[in-house]
């Protein structure tokens, strides 16, 4: 298979893509063979905006990957205020990442991860562009392989950039025509209104994070202190994508594609439970949750390494999960509750406590979200209430 | 570079974008003025661009910020006009929750004040070589329970010297050093905070020449459970620890909300901890407690590491000037014992021991010498109050304090005097 197939290129002759999609649409009509700009890797130096990368490309009414750039999706998602979004990987011709059992794939010196979050717009709100939709659908959210910008309202692009001394990220935010992400190196705040099925409205600020507070989450090791991409773990991306030629498992499909090597028959690949499938375990969905939403920053290596609060893969269910775990520096946090969780009772656990907390200093995670994951939250409680067993002792 | 034509349609499409982004800014922002925007983004941009031997400087003025500063680099210092003069206001925080955040080493901070943050006030982790000094962290609504945790806080740093600086509304602790090793806190004031000063799980400090007033608790050495290390080896000395009788507003469950309102100085599961010359007055519960994890209510067996050592051990206290307190403890076990004991009208002791020993551990009924409860101090008494029999039979026999302990090494910080 060849990196390229994914989209149809258009013929720009010598334009760029960007100046193309300030001209008129019919110019895009027709599909021809000459290939738009390929995705560029800036060695050094931060771009101004995101299409100089041409890793995403604004196609008509549509946000398209350039050639070679592929989607992924991961089992258990982090919650980032509803958004939807479109992950992609990118490596140079004839590189390759090397797959691991447990950690993050190793990737090749120029390898551009891309994240770009979105909403679907708000149904009957089609003319207030800070009206998004609350919801797990994302059947409306893509036109072909690209994504539908009828339909969605895109917020900004992350690029993780593998360069030689290591990764970068770089945040982008879309203007309001969304033609382009400009660089947005201190962050960013839009206020957005969640629209729920029911119509009910909630206001929130949605944050874009600053280059430092990219690495809060992305610097995994306190001693490194070098920022990592923590989706593409083999666990996280073991599952199927809807490609436009089918459905695949998404590691067979990237190593199909040259992009990945060393990996096993997929049987022995470990895979993280989907955290809003309902057919597999309440615990496995609940420690997926936990590992994805938490474990970044409490690891044994991580910068929440001070609470004595693990919740990466491994952690066994007792005191390092918080079980009767009494808080350490919580603060008001705690919610007056005395452990980080009551087998059996959500309501007297610290931890769900901070979950349905969007106030900055009670709630968890610190940053990256505005609103409560309801869901997510539930999913938590069931299991904790689930729990056998008791703090008196 | 590529053809002409191609930029000038970049720049045409750079200037749509750079004013969409100006109107989105003037909208969303509104709490901030515009110049405490623009102030923002370029204090930003410092941060995010630091490096060694950068000196971030914050001017004269109140400068309005709505999200966390965070540094994360090496050697870098961050200077302000003044404790008074240079002032960091994250009342309208939205994305922190600490004011500022560094994960560096040789770092110092020096004369600015950081107020109203929705948690922590400074937040360093994982540093070495570490100097704050000067610097203001206060909640200025005073006492809260919604104020953030800790005022001044380094954790799991090295080398750290804090001085001339202050604390005021911590909902925990207003200058707290956690998990660390080798730190001076000097001349510093903590007021109006839940804990004063707070050494916690950590190995060598000296903690002198402070004032802690007016506190729940003035100054505290603490060991918690479950962490990575077991603190030792505190001095507290030449401090002057007054009326810390502030109503806690802690929240439960933390490790504070355990402190009695009137606490002077406080030594909790901690070991190697020598306290003498100090000021120690007006502390309405009692002017110095020591005591086991066993009395702050979280011990359970399932959530602590069984390896942690609840007790205190080898505690020496000497030659320090106490005066009033003890009237009028918080609590009704403490006011029933207090009466009971001393009268309506009486008084504690000025050293109060909630009686917890590890009884698997006694040479001939005491624990070994280099292990025991030291008391030096003329006259001072002490009270026995018999937590593990829940206050069944306290007593006031001092004789089995009447021992001596090695002293311990002043803290020694390279580079520093």
């Amino acid at each position: 298979m060849r990196r390229g197939a994914l989209r149809c290129h258009c013929a720009t002759g010598g334009l760029s893509w960007l100046a193309l999609a300030l001209l008129a649409p019919t110019l895009l009509a027709g599909c021809a063979r000459t290939p738009p700009p390929a995705v560029h890797f800036f060695a050094e130096g931060r771009p101004q905006h995101l299409s100089d990368w041409h890793v995403v490309l604004r196609e008509g009414d549509r946000l398209v990957l350039n050639g070679g750039v592929v989607p992924f999706d991961l089992n258990t998602p982090l919650f980032s205020d509803y958004a939807h979004k479109l992950r992609t990987v990118w490596m140079p011709a004839g590189t390759a990442a090397q797959y691991s059992d447990a950690q993050t794939f190793d990737f090749p010196v120029g390898t551009v991860l891309s994240k770009t979050f979105y909403y679907p717009r708000a149904a009957a709100h089609a003319e207030a562009p800070d009206d998004v939709a609350r919801t797990y659908d994302q059947s409306r959210d893509f036109a072909g392989t690209g994504l539908d910008l009828n339909n969605v309202r895109l917020i900004e692009t992350r690029l993780l950039v593998r360069r030689e001394h290591g990764w970068e990220a770089l945040p982008y935010v879309w203007n309001a025509q969304q033609t382009d992400a400009e660089l947005a190196r201190t962050g960013d705040e839009v206020p957005l209104e969640l629209i729920a099925a029911d119509g009910a409205a909630e206001s929130f600020t949605y944050v874009v994070p600053n280059e430092n507070q990219c690495a809060g989450c992305h610097v995994t090791d306190l001693k490194t202190r070098a920022i990592a991409p923590i989706g593409p773990k083999a666990r996280h991306l073991n599952r199927d994508y809807r490609y436009p030629e089918g459905a695949q498992n998404q590691l067979a499909y990237l190593e199909k594609l040259g992009y990945l090597k060393g990996l096993p028959p997929l049987a022995q690949v470990p895979r993280s439970a989907a955290w809003r499938d309902a057919s597999q375990p309440l615990e496995a969905r609940a420690r997926a949750y936990l590992e994805v939403n938490c474990g970044h920053c409490h690891s044994p290596a991580g910068p929440a390494n001070t609470t004595a609060l693990t919740f990466d893969v491994g952690t066994p269910l007792d005191r390092h999960l918080g079980l009767c775990k009494p808080p350490v520096a919580a603060g008001r946090g705690s919610g007056d509750r005395l452990f980080d969780i009551v087998p059996g009772h959500p309501d007297d656990s610290i931890l769900p406590f901070r979950m349905a907390s969007s106030e900055t200093g009670v709630m968890m995670p610190e940053q990256g979200r505005g609103t409560v994951h309801r869901e997510g939250l539930e999913l938590i409680r069931a299991w904790i209430s689930a729990m056998s067993g008791s703090c008196s002792s | 570079m590529r053809a002409e034509p191609m930029r000038s349609i970049a720049v045409v499409t750079a200037c749509l974008t750079v004013l969409a982004g100006c109107a989105r800014h003037g909208s969303h922002t509104a709490a901030l003025s515009p110049a405490d925007v623009a102030f923002q983004k370029q204090l930003q941009e410092q941060f995010l661009d630091a490096k060694p031997g950068t000196v971030i400087e914050i001017p004269p003025g109140t400068h309005a910020l709505d999200r966390v500063l965070t540094l994360r680099a090496n050697g870098v210092t961050i200077r302000g006009a003044g404790a008074d003069q240079s002032i960091l206001s994250f009342r309208n925080e939205i994305s922190g929750p600490e004011g500022i955040l560094v994960y560096g080493s040789d770092f110092t901070i020096e004369n600015l004040a950081i107020e109203d943050t929705k948690g922590d006030g400074l937040k360093i982790n994982d540093g070495d070589n570490l100097t704050i000094r000067g610097v203001r962290v206060a909640w200025t609504d005073g006492p809260k329970t919604s104020n953030g945790a800790y005022g001044i806080y380094p954790v799991r740093s090295h080398h750290i010297l804090i001085e001339d600086s202050s604390s005021w509304g911590a909902a925990d602790a207003g200058i707290y050093v956690g998990q660390s090793t080798d730190i001076v806190v000097r001349h510093c004031h903590a007021e109006q905070n839940v804990a004063g000063i707070e050494i916690e799980n950590s190995i060598h400090a000296d903690v002198y020449e402070n004032v802690a007033t007016g506190n729940t608790g003035g100054i505290l050495v603490f060991n918690m459970p479950n962490l990575a290390q077991a603190g030792h080896s505190t001095r507290v000395f030449r401090n002057r620890v007054l009326k810390n009788n502030l109503a806690s507003f802690a929240a439960k469950g933390a490790a504070v909300a355990s402190v009695p309102a009137g606490s002077g100085v406080v030594v909790n599961s901690n070991s190697q901890v020598e306290i003498f010359d100090n000021d120690i007055a007006d502390n309405q519960t009692a002017n110095l407690i020591i005591s086991a994890y066993f009395s702050t209510n979280y011990y359970n067996k399932p959530g602590i590491d069984p390896h942690y050592d609840p007790y205190p051990r080898a505690i020496f206290i000497y030659d320090n000037r106490f005066s009033g307190g003890g009237d009028s403890p918080d609590g009704l076990e403490l006011k029933t014992l207090k009466v009971a004991m001393f009268g309506l009208n009486g008084h504690f002791p000025d050293i109060v021991w909630d009686g917890y020993r590890d009884e698997q551990h006694l040479v001939n009924g005491q624990p070994p010498a280099d292990e025991r409860i030291c008391i030096r101090n003329g006259n001072a008494g002490v009270l026995n109050a018999d937590g593990p029999h829940k206050y069944k039979n306290p007593t006031t026999d001092a004789s089995q304090f009447q021992c001596e302990l090695p002293k311990l090494a002043p803290v020694e910080l390279p580079g520093r005097t």
